[in-house]
């Protein structure tokens, strides 16, 4: 994925990242270590006392019981957000790209419900799936399904996984749309012209040039189901049956912001964020290979 | 398309009438609810069918009366905030981020791949968890309610620079030695041959930063001291009651739509836009 | 012509000067109505005197304005006033250099503050061991009894006769639901209503030392037989279908409205959403208790939220809160906010005004939440004060989801709330021991 071509400047380089690198170090990594300091501390919630605690932090967390079991829930929850995402996004952005008609009412009802603000899409949610006076939970029923999220744990999880991939599919939509849309017509052309069908024409052709956009997706949607999934779970289940849909970044929501611990918080970050890191990383090392660019 | 394949073709609309369906779901439930009582809205199940409230809940909404919002700011003024928030924000990153990229892609320098893992790094931490600190630096650099608090601390994200690199990086090498060999240096490069050709990347971003910066919440809530700057959000969420009392679900779902309408138009327009950087470049 | 000169600018530096308002900020998480009646008050004391003026400014729901305080305190700049959920009382009592009791502020400015004016059920929680009031109790409400009139009728019931006893509450569901009534009982707030309340009510310990209210060494005691009973009668009735569960928080209180649900345990502030949407006849009434326990009916515990007063501002902006807080607290004041909201008057004379202008006749019901809390409190019933205490609500949310969900037995699950809440409180134990 080496560039062979580059430009040989001493100085530019330096110039044209200055602006991002400062706004970064600056509002990104200056308050971050702040944060992730607050691992090694407990401290009352105005910080008029600060303790150093060490390790303590990260002991409590190893013996709670829950804690550990939300790695499986959070594994599970992941997972699945991000590949329907991806995958639904995907054939939705395909099939948009092919047609005329109506492409333009089609690409801007299926991008537009991205801009529903988050705290207004929380509360639609319940209103749909509220177990009794919600529109879909009465249609579940009419179908025989005793919808209950608040407690079965399996609806639960299917409800938030809903809400968490329908914010996503505008935003994967959206992607795939303008990764389709640089491809140069003339090489789907060229291959039609050579007789290859549609569906050969998407797996030879299409899916590889549109790798670059499928990996990025990829790493921003685990990134996505990992941290900033958190506003959902608060808005449709709070964690809750019991601890079935509590996935790591809620918790770390819920420490930090509600219950005002912030050492706990902190250190549930550090964790998250290794576990992270350590999967963009293999996400670059193994599937970029597979990368056409 | 290619050629007609009217079964395919059908299969499609289909496919993409469903997709619609169940993605802009929500969004008709909102437009109906905002055309009703607030008293229908908590009847079991909601009415599915625009009621005859429309004109009403959309002024009350707009003069910011009968939403029970207590609040002091109008909807036409967060609106402007929000508004003004949105574009610093989407311009700000895409022009940094573009920048950066190019920096990473086409350079060799000691401490690339770093520069690039240290940016990309900003996307594992949510916001919520380092908005104390945060808010300090932006309280020491004097920056507290103003539009340069509101919007620089939120362009530090790294979305939009990875997927330029990853756009840049499917930039045939040819383009470049032709440049070179036509003498042009690496901004000219940069000016002429890069960005027209990352058009549809950046009007995806455009859209997506600008909706973005649109909605937010948190971030403007601590920020700001007085609500002459909040954003429309921040209005939306004050008249949705997290106590027991009664709520004007109408006219908060009104105001919903309403602030819905600029990033509506923001998609509609970016698709011009799409369809215009596609023409303009065919490679 | 120079005396003239020195005489209009004289003038005008006088006319200047008394522009000079204090400004006293005012942070609060009221929406809807609640904010117009913030904004109200603000209006209200503004006008009545020319020295201070009140700025109340929305910032987000109580978690959201807590970080706000937070973040603002830490770079200097925080509020005077800020509104805090009753949950969050530990906290800022644990934060002794952030803030500054709201008695002291009333003494120090000297204003008139006699304790025994207020509701003692109502403000016995803002207040110290020591008897000193550390918040200023705003926003009260209560746990109360909510049924639908038209749905008892069906059943064969009395409409005008509440249940007063959880045995009854059962009898009167194995009745709506034999009339065919698919939600007879549900419950909001399930850890307020049926732990904390449930414990106040009842004149047991929910936690040792007055529930806290004594020590940061409480721990908790809700396995304690009667705790038990309760959760398992519930859960029984939860298997045959007479008790349903429909979410945390408040999240229930739309089943209320919408019929589907003919009674909830929930706060009183529910009334006016009640008022304005039922389509239905309904009734209060005060929270269930088992008579065959000694000293039930007691009182019942508040929720809501209490004032607090932040340190590090100047005496004569301090001296603008404390008269702020003196006319927020007059009976006038007082009578007209609970009227308007449904929150509980705070002091007794606030009580009286509004029983003499024929409001609680006019509206019945409406002092229900009232008179179960206008007794005198015990050590057991005054109040409740942990640390880490929404994180415990959660664990009580978790637990008792489970067994609705038929997961665990009612003293599994109660045991699993002390085992983790105290270990919760442990830790907030070592972490506020200094200072």
């Amino acid at each position: 994925m080496e560039k062979r071509v580059f430009f040989r400047s001493a100085w530019l380089p330096w110039v044209l990242m200055a602006p991002q690198v400062a706004v970064i170090a600056l509002f990104f990594f200056w308050p971050a270590a702040q944060a992730l300091l607050q691992s090694v501390q407990q401290s009352d919630a105005f910080g008029t006392s600060v303790d150093w605690v060490g390790l303590d932090n990260f002991r409590n967390l190893w013996n709670d019981d829950t804690y550990l079991a939300s790695f499986y829930t959070t594994a599970i929850f992941s997972t699945l957000v991000a590949v329907l995402g991806i995958s639904v996004s995907l054939l939705l952005a395909v099939f948009a790209d092919r047609i005329v008609k109506g492409a333009l009412a089609y690409k801007t009802l299926l991008i537009w419900p991205y801009a529903v603000a988050p705290a207004v899409a929380g509360v639609l949610w319940l209103f749909m799936f509220a177990p009794s006076v919600g529109v879909v939970s009465y249609w579940l029923r009419a179908l025989g399904i005793d919808w209950n999220h608040l407690l079965n744990g399996t609806h639960a999880m299917t409800l938030v996984v809903m809400a968490a991939v329908w914010k996503q599919i505008s935003y994967n939509f959206l992607f795939f749309l303008a990764g389709l849309q640089s491809i140069p017509k003339s090489l789907i052309e060229a291959a039609a012209i050579d007789g290859a069908r549609p569906w050969r024409r998407f797996w030879t052709m299409v899916f590889p040039l549109l790798s670059p956009t499928t990996f990025f997706l990829l790493v921003i949607n685990m990134v996505y189901a990992f941290f900033d999934t958190f506003a959902i779970i608060d808005a449709a289940t709070q964690g809750g049956p019991g601890k079935d849909t509590a996935i790591l970044v809620y918790k770390v929501y819920f420490d930090g912001f509600k219950a005002m611990d912030m050492g706990g918080s902190a250190a549930q970050s550090v964790v998250l964020m290794v576990i992270v890191v350590a999967l963009t990383v293999v996400q670059f090392r193994f599937v970029e290979k597979k990368v056409n660019y | 398309m290619v050629e007609r394949r009217p079964f395919l073709t059908m299969l499609s609309h289909a496919v993409l009438i469903l997709g619609v369906l169940v993605v802009a779901f929500p969004l008709y439930l909102t437009f109906v609810a905002s055309t009703q009582t607030s008293q229908a809205i908590v009847q079991t199940p909601m009415p599915l069918l625009p009621g005859g409230h429309l004109i009403e809940n959309y002024t009350a909404a707009w003069n910011g009366t009968g939403g029970g919002s207590g609040s002091k700011a109008p909807v036409g003024q967060m609106m402007v905030v929000s508004l003004i928030s949105a574009l610093i924000i989407a311009i700000g990153k895409i022009t940094i981020s573009l920048l950066s990229a190019f920096a990473i892609v086409y350079f060799r320098f000691p401490g690339r791949m770093f520069f690039f893992w240290a940016i990309f790094i900003t996307l594992m931490l949510p916001v919520e968890v380092r908005i104390g600190p945060t808010y300090k630096v932006v309280s020491d650099l004097g920056m507290l309610n103003s539009y340069a608090g509101l919007t620089i601390p939120l362009i530090a994200s790294a979305t939009a620079t990875f997927l330029f690199r990853q756009f840049f990086l499917t930039v045939p090498e040819e383009l470049v030695e032709a440049a070179r060999m036509d003498g042009a240096g690496p901004m000219r490069f940069f000016k002429d041959v890069l960005v027209p050709l990352s058009a549809t990347s950046i009007a995806a971003l455009f859209v997506i930063q600008f909706i973005y910066g649109w909605n937010q919440y948190l971030w403007p809530l601590l920020v700001t001291t007085s609500e002459d700057m909040y954003p429309v959000v921040i209005g939306i969420k004050r008249m949705i009651s997290g106590g027991d009392s009664e709520m004007q679900w109408n006219i908060v779902m009104a105001t919903a739509v309403l602030a819905m309408i600029p990033p509506a138009l923001v998609v509609m327009l970016m698709q011009k836009w799409f369809v215009k950087g596609l023409v303009d470049t065919e490679k | 012509m120079k005396l003239k000169f020195a005489a209009v600018a004289l003038a005008a530096s006088c006319a200047l000067s008394a522009q000079a308002v204090t400004e006293v900020q005012w942070w609060h998480s009221m929406t809807a109505v609640n904010g117009e009646w913030v904004n109200d008050l603000a209006k209200g004391f503004n006008a009545s005197q020319s020295n201070y003026k009140i700025v109340p400014t929305y910032k987000g729901t109580y978690d959201e304005s807590m970080t706000s305080a937070v973040a603002a305190f830490r770079a200097g700049n925080a509020p005077h006033i800020l509104q805090v959920f009753e949950v969050g009382t530990a906290t800022m009592m644990a934060s002794k250099n952030a803030i500054v009791p709201v008695g002291k502020v009333m003494k120090d400015a000297g204003q008139k503050f006699d304790p025994k004016a207020y509701i003692s059920a109502v403000a016995g929680y803002y207040t110290a061991p020591s008897g000193e009031m550390l918040s200023f109790p705003f926003n009260s409400s209560t746990t109360v009894f909510y049924y639908n009139k038209d749905a008892f009728k069906a059943a064969g019931l009395d409409p005008e006769k509440a249940p007063g006893s959880w045995p009854e509450v059962a009898l009167a569901a194995a009745k709506l639901k034999a009339n065919g009534h698919k939600c007879p009982l549900t419950v909001a707030w399930q850890g307020w209503t049926q732990l904390e309340s449930f414990s106040a009510w009842h004149n047991v310990e929910f936690a040792t030392k007055a529930n806290g209210l004594a020590g940061m060494d409480a721990r908790m005691k809700v396995n304690s037989p009667l705790h038990v009973r309760h959760i398992e009668n519930l859960a029984n009735m939860a298997k045959q279908g007479l008790f349903v569960y429909k979410g945390r928080a408040n999240v229930p209180e739309a089943t209320f409205v919408s019929g589907e649900c003919a009674m909830i345990t929930t706060s009183s502030g529910f009334y006016g959403n009640v008022k304005k949407n039922a389509k239905f006849a309904y009734g209060l009434a005060p929270l269930p208790y088992y008579p065959d326990v000694p000293g039930a009916p007691q009182n019942t515990v508040i929720g809501g939220a209490s004032l607090w007063v932040m340190a590090g501002k100047k005496a004569d902006e301090y001296k603008g809160v404390a008269e702020f807080f003196t006319y927020v607290s007059s009976p006038e004041v007082q009578s007209a906010s609970h009227k308007r909201t449904g929150y509980l008057p705070i002091t007794t004379a606030a009580f009286q005004l509004t029983e003499k202008s024929g409001f609680y006749k006019e509206n019945p019901g409406t002092d229900v939440a009232v008179n179960q809390m206008i007794r005198k409190v015990t050590d057991k019933s005054r109040g409740i004060r942990l640390g880490n205490y929404v994180q415990i609500r959660t664990i009580e949310d978790e637990e008792l989801e489970q067994v609705w969900g038929g997961k665990k037995s009612a003293k599994e699950a109660l045991d699993a709330i002390v085992k983790r809440g105290n270990e919760l409180l442990e830790r907030f134990e070592k972490a506020n021991k200094k200072g």
